[in-house]
């Protein structure tokens, strides 16, 4: 039997949150953490969380198993598990919503904050927008981001300041747009990061890099953008 | 709200700019009064006193000083807008936040002007 500690919150009947000791049979096999939430579910109807694709590409079941965050779904008992026993509570400093639902309303503010899609006021072209192979390589390692709010709220920058700090990825979707060859304006959108908050809260701890199930680097991306905002200055 | 008013540049950039710049005059600071203190024999007072007469030294230390005041500020500053908000203490967060940073710029405007007194005293 498995021994899993899970944060519990229902605003309706609960004064506050407090963690509930359950007990799940995994059969002896090394689940995935979502395995063990869908059984723990079969036990208690009640049991909140979110989840959609089951295979680390939606982005929706973001949770902290012991302490660290990350995809409920890609991530076996055993690589979170510590003293036989798996703790599992909502991605933290976002408000809880319920058990392991957390209100991601401020992630996705600073998300678009940051206009997260290509802008180009040049005359559109026949077919369209061609971009040499090298220059679309710079997209690598920051396309590949789900949203999934693993990396922000693992920030305490964004813990203290998530309404004016965008957060590492947001910062990365920023630099996406800011590396890509066809958008034409990187100015305005360098211009709307140079405040004491949006980027340089970040004190490149790098506990996104630590926590991102997609392997990507916030950190470096907000290197290359402080880089811009340097050379746009000098 | 936590606002940027009170930051020490007004830009993110020159803030962070500021701190690395202050941070190396530190480091060069260190180094060198470091240096004297280890290879340049007995420090004895006249030796010290002989030392803290030199203009460049004078220079060197009033440098080191106000880059110790600004490295402080923009580094406190940053500490009370994280910690000493509004979104973590209701609204005396602000008026808090508000005494430090006062407390904070009299302590190191003090610091400075008692540093050139005992420097050019």
């Amino acid at each position: 039997m498995l021994q899993v500690s899970l944060y519990r919150y229902n605003p309706e009947t609960d004064e506050a949150p407090y963690m509930q000791d359950v007990q799940v049979d995994t059969g002896g096999k090394d689940l995935m953490v979502l395995d063990v939430l869908e059984l723990l579910k079969a036990q208690d109807p009640t049991l909140t969380y979110r989840r959609s694709c089951r295979e680390g590409v939606c982005g929706s079941d973001g949770l902290n198993m012991n302490g660290k965050n990350g995809l409920a779904c890609i991530t076996p008992i055993s690589e979170v598990i510590r003293g036989g026993k798996l703790v599992l509570r909502p991605l933290p400093g976002l408000p809880v919503i319920r058990d392991l639902v957390v209100d991601m309303s401020l992630f996705y503010k600073q998300y678009e904050k940051v206009r997260p899609y290509l802008i180009n006021d040049e005359p559109e072209p026949a077919i369209e927008r061609l971009q040499s192979p090298e220059d679309r390589a710079k997209l690598d390692g920051l396309y590949e981001c789900i949203l999934c709010a693993c990396c922000s709220t693992a920030c305490p920058s964004f813990w203290w300041n998530p309404d004016r700090f965008i957060g590492p990825s947001g910062l990365l979707q920023a630099y996406r747009f800011l590396a890509d060859s066809r958008d034409t304006a990187t100015e305005s959108r360098l211009a709307e990061l140079d405040d004491p908050f949006s980027v340089f809260r970040c004190h490149g701890i790098q506990n996104c890099v630590s926590v991102c199930p997609k392997g990507l680097n916030p950190t470096r991306a907000i290197g290359h953008i402080r880089g811009m905002l340097l050379k746009r200055a000098s | 709200m936590v606002t940027a008013v009170t930051n020490f540049g007004r830009s993110g950039l020159s803030d962070w700019l500021i701190q690395r710049i202050t941070a190396l005059v530190l480091l060069a600071y260190m180094l060198v009064l470091g240096g004297i203190v280890l290879f340049g024999g007995e420090v004895t007072y006249e030796s010290w006193r002989g030392l803290f007469s030199q203009t460049w030294m004078r220079i060197f230390t009033l440098a080191a000083m106000l880059s110790i005041a600004a490295h402080a500020w923009i580094g406190l500053w940053a500490v009370s807008t994280d910690y000493l908000t509004e979104r973590l203490m209701g609204p005396k967060g602000n008026v808090l936040r508000l005494i430090f940073q006062a407390v904070v710029v009299a302590a190191l405007f003090v610091y400075v002007v008692w540093g050139i007194q005992i420097l050019w005293g």
